[in-house]
């Protein structure tokens, strides 16, 4: 007997959440509590063994987070997901699980800014080894595997620059090398690319973008695919070995295709801390309910601003993959058919001074660093985030004197062009 | 039956109906997973029987452990293999020589083995392979949801408490498919191929 699949709308507003089984509350409630009581010490004994599902401590875990965890992760298509405080918390779990001092990963070097700093400076004092690989050049990855390699890192949709990764060649690469592939989705939300589909094992979030979509709350989250053995080769202890802090449970052999997020939470969010706030677990879930809209209306908007923008006189250049002409067009054909995210770069022909005025020409677009907002954002990132760097360095991290970003929001586009046109016509 | 895929009425049907589980290859050891299972449908309320040769006689969780299921004194409704496959096909045929006969064969989770299903489905038993009963027990009642995990099932009527105590829910939810996990599905058939192939771990 087969039962219909829900869709991809019905699972947005859907899964994790059910009424509340005291009280028949039917949004999801905010459980605003740090601890919960046991029923006696057998019951605080099975909890804290693992031996039953349940709630302890808001670290560790909290029903309104749950809600969160599992509607991300039926969205993505994974087994299991775990929320936690932020985007950057996401990825230090993850790779907490991964890492021992000295190993190696392999992160395309076309990333957000925030995570080429993450790797090249926070994880080094852990001894964790990032080696740069070109996704534009699939086979530098390959080159870039070494024997301690431990995992391989992309974007399925790069920010800021519209880069869209070969997921699939890049999974097989991580098949070949023995490792999980670990793919940040935020730009693009399983709306537009789920990229378990093409091979990855763990799926990142930041939801500060736009599954929470309204700017008001930062969150991350990690999803299992359930597809990694991390036993095969014993080269994961933390999945594989018995472990000292649970009286020697070996977690893969216990929990099976969700034992990664499960480590992740008993193992690297317990004892490093970063959990999410349920008030900011419950505002995202409200966002996530709305995604499907708001992101075709997102892509929508940031197609038409875009092709009005590569038209314009005084604009060199556009680097939108949903173009024709771009060249990542194709990728987004095959990975984003649907649209090619809201978050893209364009460079002014007045160079840097022309993009300070810009900035502060706008009416309507909100100067500031975030993105994947209800509102539209810009920020010139060369005399902001990136001012710090050299020229020579500004233009290899795509932030060059003339590179402007934009992160079109849900107004009527009609407005959206109209305040671009009045900042440019005195820019 | 198809064994790749049950639906969650079938797996349902069977954890609301069966009351004894006699768990075959059962370990006293509180860091094991045939122990996890075992205190967790404990302490849902199933009669819970211990089976393994080298602890007969032993008392764990309360209960007795027999060395064979035909030293069961007691009505066993379900057999709950927690042995390697190669060992299936002879634990079902002295399940099929206890009286009254139980009604369900189940293989863990990376257990299976058609032949053995086959004896026991001739025999009108019902049949689960690769399935572990307390993440299918926690998945269907929404239990295994507070993990983050993915239940694959979506509802609009309130989640039943089960009644004994805080923080458990009952099997009698109403529910409809969630969220599927097809990656992982294709990479369990993959393993089983494997293994079958001799290539696996054989865990």
């Amino acid at each position: 007997m087969t039962e219909r699949i829900p869709g991809f709308s019905t699972l947005a507003i859907h899964a994790g959440a059910q009424p509340d089984p005291t009280t028949g509350a039917r949004a999801t409630p905010i459980y605003q509590t740090t601890s919960f009581v046991f029923e006696d010490v057998d019951h605080a004994a099975s909890l804290f063994g693992l031996q039953t599902f349940g709630n302890i401590y808001t670290r560790i875990g909290n029903p309104t987070n749950a809600v969160l965890e599992e509607r991300v992760a039926a969205l993505e298509g994974g087994t299991a997901g775990l929320a936690v405080a932020s985007g950057h918390a996401a990825q230090v779990i993850v790779f907490h699980c991964l890492m021992q001092p000295g190993d190696e990963f392999v992160a395309a070097k076309k990333l957000y800014g925030g995570s080429i700093n993450q790797f090249n400076h926070a994880f080094k004092n852990f001894g964790w080894n990032v080696v740069w690989a070109d996704p534009d050049d699939v086979s530098s990855f390959e080159r870039a595997v070494s024997p301690k390699t431990k995992a391989i890192f992309i974007e399925s949709i790069a920010n800021p620059g519209g880069v869209i990764c070969d997921i699939e060649a890049i999974a097989k690469i991580a098949r070949g090398a023995g490792v999980p592939l670990i793919v940040d989705n935020t730009l693009a939300t399983p709306y537009l690319c789920k990229p378990i589909d093409y091979g990855a094992d763990v799926v990142v979030h930041s939801l500060t973008k736009f599954l929470g979509g309204h700017g008001n709350s930062i969150g991350g989250l990690i999803v299992d695919a359930g597809t990694f053995n991390w036993s095969r080769e014993g080269r994961y202890p933390m999945l594989s070995e018995p472990r000292p802090e649970y009286h020697g449970i070996v977690l893969h052999e216990t929990f099976g295709n969700f034992a990664f997020a499960i480590a992740c939470r008993v193992l690297s969010l317990r004892d490093m801390g970063p959990a999410l706030s349920p008030f900011n677990a419950f505002l995202i879930l409200t966002g996530i309910e709305t995604l499907p809209l708001r992101m075709q209306r997102h892509c929508d908007n940031a197609l038409t601003t875009a092709e009005w923008l590569a038209e314009h006189p005084k604009v060199a250049w556009v680097s939108y993959p949903g173009l024709a002409g771009d060249r990542y067009n194709s990728l987004a054909q095959k990975y984003c058919p649907s649209g090619a995210g809201s978050v893209f770069t364009f460079g002014l022909k007045g160079g840097y001074e022309a993009g300070v005025k810009l900035v502060s020409n706008v009416k309507l677009f909100s100067h500031l660093a975030n993105i994947g907002d209800t509102r539209s954002l810009i920020i010139h990132p060369a005399s902001t985030t990136h001012r710090q760097l050299s020229d020579a360095q500004k233009v290899q991290a795509g932030a060059g004197p003339d590179v402007v970003r934009l992160s079109i929001g849900l107004e009527d586009v009609e407005d959206i062009i109209g305040d671009l046109e009045d900042a440019l016509a005195t820019a | 039956m198809d064994h790749d895929s049950y639906s969650d009425t079938y797996i349902r049907g069977i954890l609301n109906t069966v009351k004894s589980i006699a768990m075959v290859g059962f370990s006293p050891k509180e860091n094991r997973p045939s122990y996890f299972a075992f205190k967790y449908l404990l302490e849902r309320g199933y009669t819970m029987i211990p089976i393994n040769p080298g602890q007969a006689g032993k008392q764990v969780l309360g209960r007795t452990v027999y060395a064979r299921l035909s030293d069961v004194p007691e009505p066993v409704d379900m057999v709950d293999i927690f042995r390697a496959p190669q060992f299936a096909v002879p634990i079902v045929q002295e399940a099929l020589t206890l009286q009254p006969r139980p009604q369900v064969i189940w293989m863990q989770l990376s257990v299976r083995n058609d032949e053995a299903a086959a004896l026991a489905e001739a025999a009108c038993l019902k049949v689960v392979m690769n399935r572990c009963p307390k993440i299918e027990y926690g998945r269907l009642s929404s239990e295994i949801s507070w993990m983050g995990v993915n239940s694959r099932t979506i509802s609009s009527k309130r989640a039943q408490l089960s009644g004994r105590g805080i923080q458990r829910l009952s099997l009698n939810r109403t529910t409809m498919s969630g969220g599927a996990t097809e990656a992982a599905q294709r990479a369990i058939a993959k393993e089983a191929a494997d293994r079958a192939a001799g290539e696996g771990d054989g865990r």
